[in-house]
């Protein structure tokens, strides 16, 4: 088995969605969630608050340099996500495509690395 | 020596690859034994002459040295050497269920959808298709350093992503299956109408497709599509000797010596349309094929039935309603009703960035009469193409409008 990131993008200064689908969606997420717990998909998920809630923290000369964020200035930030096993990507797709009707969003698929070999 | 390494080389490497690639998992340690086992046939059939099935004498080599080389790391406690070799000793010796060929389950690896477009195409030459980098690279215009790491990338990406070898379910199989006619066709069209530079085709790459699509249909014989794209493919290529003049210009559909097609390709592409439109299961490649057999049919221009073209353009819109779709549906529109009626329609596209959309307009602009404003638009098609020989062709046509000449046809 492998593992996956399936990560949300949400899109900055895109209108929120109106007060009446929020918890549809809500809902929609959750079955999603137990899907996967039922399936033995499911290894951890979370929703992320925005990304001015952000701090960077790095180093520089030594020393610990702590900034506001977030640290990519792009449009596009992350909004949450779901981290599953699956035999393969054609497996994790099968998930992203169900997590993106449930949440709403476009959902994006990495794999993660191995465990590091001794 | 009586046998060509080479071309055996082509028409096996695909094969070993794809039945190693199963076994181990791994195509990089696939290639390297299956090349390393060439390399050994190179030097010993000449004194022993040539076994008796040559691919199979390539596989079993190439296996043994894959396991021989995989026995030696996995020694020196090489993680992903043993774990190679545990994928092998997992495999049944041969796969369960329904007979299926090693190498469409890598043909949809190679085209898998989370890789881009450029890579598929680059994999399938390579993995199937037993072109070597530099061949593929040249083929496509880019430098061999681009087009080497463009495959390491896409390798790698295979590999750490997980994408499967396997034939994909049927659920998943239209989208899929659709990904896979795309990539050979844009190597059959990279190779018919270099886009770029003057020669006007590289029949090697059109050949190469044809194979391509030959094996799939054997691989796949219940797939309509499949043998549509077969058929499209060798009815075009019928005419590559009839496209260009002994001067290397360009020649048009109706002003093709029509002796000059290959009588071969054409009953065979019509003899494929055919099968493949009997199981009634028609799509864009099938009516495609069919509209080139209608063409194929008519032993001169004037004789071509333009009103079942037009009718088959008409269903084409419905599967694949695009521009360029559009474009060559008013080209029969023309012919059936008349240019006046096709202007209008060609004017309602938003095709300004294609050349041939501004070539078309000039056409029936010119067999309208109207030869200042056919002058213009022969000039925007100059403008945007970038194929020397077709830009000669449009130059001449544009010379000719000029000239205020009723064209080269009425």
């Amino acid at each position: 088995m492998k593992q996956y990131l399936l990560s949300v993008h949400m899109v900055e200064g895109q209108a929120p969605p109106p007060q009446e689908e929020i918890q549809p969606r809500y809902d929609s997420v959750e079955v999603f969630n137990k899907e996967l717990q039922d399936r033995g998909a499911w290894v951890f998920a979370g929703g992320l608050y925005p990304p001015e809630t952000a701090t960077v923290v790095r180093l520089r000369d030594g020393e610990v340099l702590t900034t506001d964020g977030p640290f990519a200035e792009t449009k596009e930030q992350l909004g949450g996500f779901w981290v599953v096993e699956a035999e393969d990507l054609d497996g994790a797709l099968v998930w992203a495509a169900k997590g993106s009707r449930a949440c709403g969003a476009p959902v994006e698929v990495r794999p993660f690395q191995e465990l590091p070999e001794d | 020596m009586l046998f060509d390494v080479d071309e055996i080389f082509r028409r096996e490497y695909g094969r070993s690859v794809a039945t190693l690639v199963r076994s181990f998992g791994d195509i990089d340690v696939a290639e390297e034994a299956v090349q390393e086992a060439f390399l050994v046939a190179v030097e010993r059939w000449p004194v022993t002459g040539l076994p008796p099935n040559p691919g199979g004498w390539i596989t079993t080599t190439a296996r043994n040295r894959a396991i021989d080389r995989l026995r030696r790391e996995a020694s020196r406690h090489d993680r992903h050497a043993q774990a190679t070799l545990l994928h092998d000793s997992q495999q049944p010796p041969e796969p369960v269920g329904p007979v299926t060929d090693d190498r469409l389950r890598l043909i949809f690896t190679c085209c898998h959808p989370s890789l881009a477009p450029g890579a598929q195409v680059a994999l399938t030459l390579r993995l199937l298709g037993g072109l070597q980098t530099p061949e593929i690279a040249r083929a496509f215009l880019v430098p061999e350093p681009t087009m080497a790491q463009r495959l390491v990338r896409a390798k790698r990406k295979i590999s750490a992503a997980g994408i499967p070898y396997r034939i994909p379910e049927d659920a998943e199989l239209p989208d899929r299956l659709r990904a896979v006619l795309a990539v050979i066709y844009l190597v059959f069209n990279e190779g018919y109408s270099a886009s770029v530079g003057d020669a006007l085709g590289r029949d090697d790459l059109c050949a190469e497709a044809i194979r391509l699509g030959r094996l799939l249909a054997e691989l796949m014989p219940d797939e309509p599509e499949v043998g549509g794209l077969l058929a499209l493919m060798l009815l075009t290529h019928s005419r590559r000797h009839a496209r260009s003049a002994p001067d290397g210009s360009l020649v048009l559909l109706p002003d093709q010596d029509r002796s000059r097609w290959d009588r071969a390709l054409v009953e065979e592409g019509q003899a494929r349309v055919r099968t493949s439109l009997r199981r009634n299961l028609p799509g864009p490649y099938q009516i495609q094929a069919a509209i080139n057999a209608v063409h194929s049919d008519a032993s001169n221009a004037s004789e071509t039935d333009w009103a079942q073209i037009l009718e088959l353009y008409d269903q084409l819109m419905e599967s694949a309603p695009t521009p360029v779709v559009g474009l060559n549906r008013a080209v029969a529109l023309a012919e059936v009703v008349g240019p006046t009626e096709a202007l209008e329609v060609i004017d309602g596209l938003d095709l300004a960035g294609y050349h041939l959309f501004h070539a078309a307009r000039a056409d029936l602009l010119q067999r309208l009469g109207r030869s200042a404003d056919a002058v213009s638009a022969y000039g925007a098609a100059l403008a945007i193409a970038t194929n020397d020989t077709e830009r000669a062709f449009l130059e001449q046509r544009r010379q000719a409008a000029v000239e205020g000449g009723p064209g080269l046809r009425p």
